[in-house]
C-alpha cells in the first residue's frame, strides 16, 4: 500500500468520480469518499454499492456541503479521521475533490512526497498578504458572524454584515491563533493532520470556525502553523480562480496545456471532457518527465482571459463591450490626430503630413458632402464607407470603428467648424484625441472664393460661432484630449516652430529636422478682407490681430532652414 | 414593463392556438437537454445541413414551427425522434413575426432548458465551438449565474453575384457565402428595454446608405436559460425581463460573446424575396424583401475588397465581433 491517502469530496458527477478514485486505488493509494448529504439517498447507494468490491475505499460520514460554510471543513475531518483510523501506513493525505484529475503517474507523486515526508503542502498567507480576496471582506471573514447562506441568502448576508460593521462587533480569535488563508486543496502529514484533529483545544477552535465565512480556505490554514514543521506553503492541485472567485474549468483543448503543467493534480475538470480523462487516467505512456510543477502557463492564460472580462480591449465597441460614457476604459483604440485650420490654411498639408510623417492622413472625415478618406478612397478598412447619411446616424460609431479597424497605423484627419459637429463631445473627452487647432484659418477659404460679400459674411458668422464654442470646450477643464490652439496671426508669425512640434507628437517615425515645408496659402489681402468684414458689422477675433496691410512678419519664401533650440 | 410582459405571455397562449401539432416527440426531452427552437416556411433545403450542424454542437431537441411550407417540410422531418413539429397557415405578421408561438412553445416546453432561439439560415458560433460542445457553455453559463448569451448577427455572402452558384441540399452553405464586414457596425444603447442596438454590415452598406435608421437590427440573444415567465419582445433582439438584456459590460470589461452567421445571400434569396414581396409578412411591410428584391436586380454583389474571408470563430474574436470574456 502507498503511503499516501486520498480524500475526494464529491458531489456531483459521480461517474467521473468513480473513475479517478479507481485510478488513484490501482496504484494502491487509500481512498476516502465524502458524498455530499444533497446527493439523494438513491444515487449514494448506487455510488456505493459500484465502488464496493474494491478494498482500498471508504465511505465517511456525509455533511451538507454548501459553498463557504462549516460542511466542508466537517467532510474533510471526517473523512480525515476515517484515513488515519483506517490506513495506518498513509503518512500524507492528500485532499482533492471529484472533479479533480491526477496529471502525472501516481508513483510519480508517491516519489516526490517520499523524498519530503515532513513536508506539508497547504497554501497558507495571512490575511493582509493575500490578493485574491473578493468581495471586500478579509480580516472581517474573522472577527464577524456569518450564520447566512452567501449564495442562497445573499440580502440578509449582506444585511448582517453591514449591521455588524455598525454595532462594531469583533469576534475574539482564540488564544494562540493568526488568521491565515490559502486554497482549500492540500496535502498534509499525519503528524499534522492528527495534532490538528486530536487538538484539546478543537472544540473551541471548532467551534469559532464555525462562524467564521469559507472556514475551508483558513481553518486547516491557520491550524498548521500551529503544529507544522515544515510547512511548503504552495498546493499540490492546480487550481485557478477567476475574478468572481469561481474555479476555472478545463475542457479537452486543454490538454497540451495540462500536459505541459507538470502539475500532479488538477481542478476543475469539466465531467464531460472525455478526451482529458481518457489521456489522463488510462494512458500511462503519456507520462510527463519528472520536473517541479510548472503552472506557469496555465496561469498567463487565465490571467489573459480575467484581464479581458475586466479590463477587455481599448477601443472596441461591440455587442458585449460597450463602456459608458465615463468608464475609466472608455477610449478608442489608438493614439490619433485631429487637425483644425491646417489643411485651410497650407495648400498641400495633408500630402505634406502624409509624407513627413508616414502616416495616414484623411481629409475632413466629417465633411457634410462625403467622408473625405485619404487617397480618395470610397470604402476602407473594416469594410466602412464614405456614405455621409450612414456616418451621421452613428458620428461616435463610426470613429470607433475606423479606429479599431486602422488601429496598426496612426490615424490623422482634418476638422473644422464646416463639418458636421456631432462628434465634438466624443473628440474633447478621449485622451487620445491630440487635437491641434489654428483657430480662424476658416476665413481663408471664404477669402479666396468668389461668393457674394453677404453670403460670405454671413458664413463667417457661422463658422466662427461654431469654432468659438468648440474652442471654449477644449479649453474646459475636464478636457481629457490633448489640446493646442493658435491664433491664425500667432502660428503664422512662426510656423515652422509649430509645425515642428506637430510632429514630433506624431511619434519616432517624424524626422528630427524639417526638410520640407508645407505651402502656405497666399494671403495677400487677407487682412483687408477681415477689415471688410468688420466694415460689415461681422467681428472676426478668432483669427488674432491681422494688420490690414501685410506687415513685415509675412514669411519669406523660400523659407531658410529652421534653427531650433532644442532643449 | 411587467405589464408589458403579461401581455405578451397572454398573447403567446392566445396564440397557441393556431399551432396544430404535427409530430410530438416532446416526451424525449430530459432534463438539462438544450433546445432549439425556430420558426420557418419552405425551408426544407437548408434542414438537412441546419439539423447536422446543431446536432454536432449538441443541441437535444429541436422544436420547429412550421408556417405554411409547401415544399415537404414536414415529410422530411417525420421519423425524427429528436425534432418536434407544429404547423400553422395563420400570419405570421400578427403572430409577431413568429415570436408568440415561439414564446408560447418555449413556455410550455423550455422552462428551466437552455433555448437556443435561430432562424433555418442562421448558424451559431461561440468562443471554443470547434473543441467544445454547447453543453460546455452551458454548463459554464450555469455556473457564472448568466441567464442569457449575446450574439451577434453577421451577414455572409459570396464573392461575386448572389445567384451565381446554386445551393445543394445538405451542402454546407459556408461553403459559397463566406465573407463578412469586419468594422462597420453602429452601436447605441435602446433605453427602453437596455439592449443595444447594433446595425450594419452589408446590408446597411449596400441596401440602406441612404436611409441607415431602417437598416435591419444585428443584436442577438439567442441562447437564454429559459422561464415560462420570460419573453422575448422582437425577434431574439431583446427579452423581458429586462435584465437578461444586460449581455455587455458597461464598466470596460469584455463579457463573453458569440455570433450568428447568416447565410440569407444564396442563389435562393432571388425567389424568397419575390415570394415575400408579393405576400408583405415581414417587418414593416417587408421593407427589407423589397430592397432586395430591387437590388438584386441591380447590383446583386455585396463583396468588396475590404470583405473578410471566414475562417474560424478565432478570427471573428480577434476581429472584435465576439468574445470569450473570462471563459479560457
Amino acid at each position: 500500500m502507498n503511503p499516501v491517502g486520498i480524500i475526494m469530496l464529491v458531489h456531483t458527477a459521480l461517474e467521473r468520480a468513480e473513475q479517478v478514485a479507481r485510478h488513484w486505488t490501482a496504484s494502491g493509494c487509500p481512498v476516502v469518499l465524502h458524498v455530499d448529504q444533497n446527493v439523494d439517498t438513491a444515487t449514494f447507494r448506487t455510488f456505493r454499492k459500484a465502488l464496493e468490491d474494491d478494498p482500498l475505499i471508504r465511505f465517511c460520514k456525509r455533511h451538507r456541503c454548501e459553498w463557504g460554510t462549516w460542511g466542508i471543513v466537517a467532510a474533510s475531518q471526517s473523512a480525515s479521521t476515517l484515513m488515519l483510523a483506517q490506513f495506518p501506513e498513509v503518512r500524507h493525505v492528500y485532499l482533492s475533490s471529484g472533479s479533480c484529475l491526477p496529471l502525472r503517474p501516481i508513483h510519480e507523486l508517491v516519489d516526490y512526497l517520499n523524498q519530503r515526508p515532513r513536508t506539508d503542502f497547504i497554501e497558507s498567507a495571512t490575511t493582509a498578504d493575500v490578493p485574491w480576496i473578493v468581495g471586500g471582506l478579509d480580516v472581517e471573514r474573522f472577527t464577524l458572524y456569518f450564520p447566512f447562506s452567501w449564495k442562497k441568502r445573499r440580502f440578509l448576508f449582506d444585511r448582517y454584515v453591514d449591521l455588524q460593521r455598525r454595532l462594531r462587533i469583533k469576534r475574539r480569535i482564540p488564544q494562540g491563533l493568526v488568521p491565515h488563508m490559502g486554497s482549500q486543496w492540500w496535502c498534509l502529514t499525519r503528524q499534522t493532520l492528527s495534532a490538528i484533529l486530536e487538538d484539546p483545544e478543537r472544540p473551541t477552535y471548532d467551534r469559532y470556525f464555525q462562524k467564521v465565512w469559507i472556514p475551508d480556505e483558513s481553518y486547516y490554514q491557520t491550524l498548521v502553523r500551529q503544529y507544522s514543521t515544515s510547512i511548503e506553503s504552495r498546493s499540490l492541485t492546480l487550481s485557478k480562480f477567476d475574478f468572481q472567485g469561481k474555479p476555472h474549468v478545463f475542457y479537452d483543448d486543454h490538454l497540451q496545456l495540462l500536459r505541459r503543467s507538470d502539475c500532479f493534480v488538477a481542478r476543475k475538470i469539466w465531467p464531460q471532457a472525455n478526451r482529458l480523462y481518457q489521456a489522463f487516467l488510462t494512458d500511462p505512456a503519456s507520462a510527463m518527465k519528472r520536473t517541479e510543477p510548472n503552472p506557469g502557463k496555465i496561469d498567463r492564460v487565465f490571467t489573459k482571459a480575467v484581464e479581458r472580462r475586466t479590463i477587455g480591449r481599448p477601443g472596441l465597441y461591440m455587442q458585449s463591450r460597450f463602456p459608458g460614457r465615463w468608464a475609466v476604459n472608455a477610449i478608442s483604440a489608438k493614439p490619433y490626430s485631429v487637425f483644425q485650420g491646417f489643411a485651410e490654411l497650407f495648400e498641400d498639408f495633408e500630402p505634406w503630413l502624409a509624407r513627413t510623417s508616414g502616416t495616414r492622413v484623411h481629409g475632413h472625415l466629417f465633411d457634410p458632402e462625403r467622408v473625405e478618406f485619404a487617397d480618395g478612397e470610397t470604402l476602407i478598412n473594416g469594410a466602412l464607407t464614405d456614405s455621409a447619411a450612414l456616418r451621421d446616424y452613428n458620428a461616435e460609431s463610426f470613429l470607433n470603428n475606423l479606429l479599431w479597424s486602422c488601429r496598426s497605423e496612426r490615424q490623422c484627419f482634418q476638422f473644422g467648424p464646416g463639418d458636421n459637429q456631432a462628434i465634438q463631445k466624443f473628440l474633447i473627452r478621449d485622451p487620445n484625441a491630440q487635437i491641434s487647432v489654428i483657430s480662424g484659418a476658416w476665413a481663408v477659404p471664404l477669402f479666396r472664393s468668389n461668393q457674394n460679400f453677404s453670403d460670405l459674411r454671413r458664413e463667417a458668422a457661422r463658422l466662427q460661432q461654431i469654432e468659438a464654442a468648440f474652442l471654449t470646450k477644449l479649453r474646459a477643464q475636464e478636457t481629457k484630449a490633448r489640446v493646442r490652439i493658435w491664433t491664425m496671426a500667432e502660428f503664422i508669425e512662426a510656423p515652422m516652430e509649430a509645425l515642428q512640434s506637430i510632429l514630433e507628437e506624431l511619434g519616432p517615425m517624424a524626422p528630427r529636422h524639417l526638410g520640407e515645408a508645407p505651402k502656405m496659402s497666399e494671403l495677400e489681402g487677407f487682412g483687408q478682407f477681415l477689415q471688410n468684414l468688420k466694415n460689415q458689422g461681422m467681428h472676426p477675433y478668432l483669427m488674432g490681430d491681422f494688420p490690414v496691410e501685410p506687415g513685415p512678419t509675412h514669411v519669406p519664401k523660400p523659407p531658410r532652414k529652421p534653427y531650433l533650440v532644442r532643449k | 414593463m411587467r405589464l408589458r410582459r403579461k401581455r405578451r405571455l397572454i398573447r403567446a397562449v392566445r396564440k397557441s392556438s393556431e399551432l396544430q401539432s404535427v409530430q410530438d416527440n416532446t416526451c424525449n426531452i430530459r432534463p438539462g437537454h438544450v433546445l432549439l427552437v425556430s420558426t420557418m416556411r419552405n425551408e426544407q433545403i437548408r434542414l438537412p445541413y441546419f439539423l447536422e450542424y446543431y446536432r454536432n454542437l449538441g443541441v437535444d431537441h429541436f422544436l420547429f414551427v412550421d408556417n405554411g411550407s409547401k415544399d415537404g417540410t414536414a415529410d422530411y422531418l417525420a421519423g425524427m425522434s429528436d425534432v418536434s413539429l407544429w404547423h400553422t397557415n395563420s400570419s405570421y405578421k400578427s403572430a409577431h413575426f413568429g415570436v408568440d408561438w415561439m414564446n408560447y412553445l418555449k413556455r410550455r416546453y423550455a422552462h428551466g432548458h437552455w433555448v437556443l432561439v435561430v432562424d433555418p439560415d442562421e448558424f451559431f458560433i461561440y468562443p471554443f465551438c470547434d473543441t467544445r460542445p454547447i453543453q460546455a457553455l452551458t454548463d459554464w453559463l450555469d455556473s457564472s449565474a448568466i441567464r442569457s448569451f449575446a450574439a451577434m448577427l453577421i451577414d455572409v455572402y459570396p464573392k461575386g453575384r448572389i445567384d451565381e452558384v446554386a445551393y445543394q441540399a445538405g451542402q454546407d452553405p459556408l461553403e459559397i457565402a463566406n465573407w463578412f464586414d469586419s468594422g462597420n457596425y453602429s452601436i447605441s444603447k435602446n433605453p427602453a428595454y437596455g439592449n443595444l442596438w447594433i446595425q450594419g454590415g452589408p446590408r446597411s452598406r449596400v441596401f440602406f446608405a441612404e436611409t441607415p435608421k431602417k437598416a435591419p437590427a444585428l443584436n442577438k440573444i439567442p441562447l437564454v436559460k429559459w422561464n415560462r415567465h420570460y419573453t422575448f419582445i422582437s425577434s431574439t433582439h431583446s427579452l423581458l425581463p429586462r435584465g437578461l438584456n444586460q449581455v455587455y459590460e458597461t464598466k470596460g470589461g469584455e463579457k463573453a460573446s458569440g455570433a450568428l452567421l447568416h447565410t440569407k445571400f444564396l442563389d435562393t434569396l432571388t425567389a424568397k424575396a419575390q415570394e415575400e414581396v408579393t405576400r408583405g409578412e415581414h417587418y414593416a411591410a417587408s421593407r427589407e424583401y423589397l430592397a432586395y428584391d430591387k437590388a438584386m436586380k441591380e447590383h446583386p454583389q455585396l463583396w468588396c475588397k475590404w470583405s473578410e474571408k471566414y475562417i474560424n470563430w478565432r478570427q471573428l474574436e480577434i476581429l472584435g465581433l465576439m468574445s470569450k470574456g473570462n471563459w479560457a
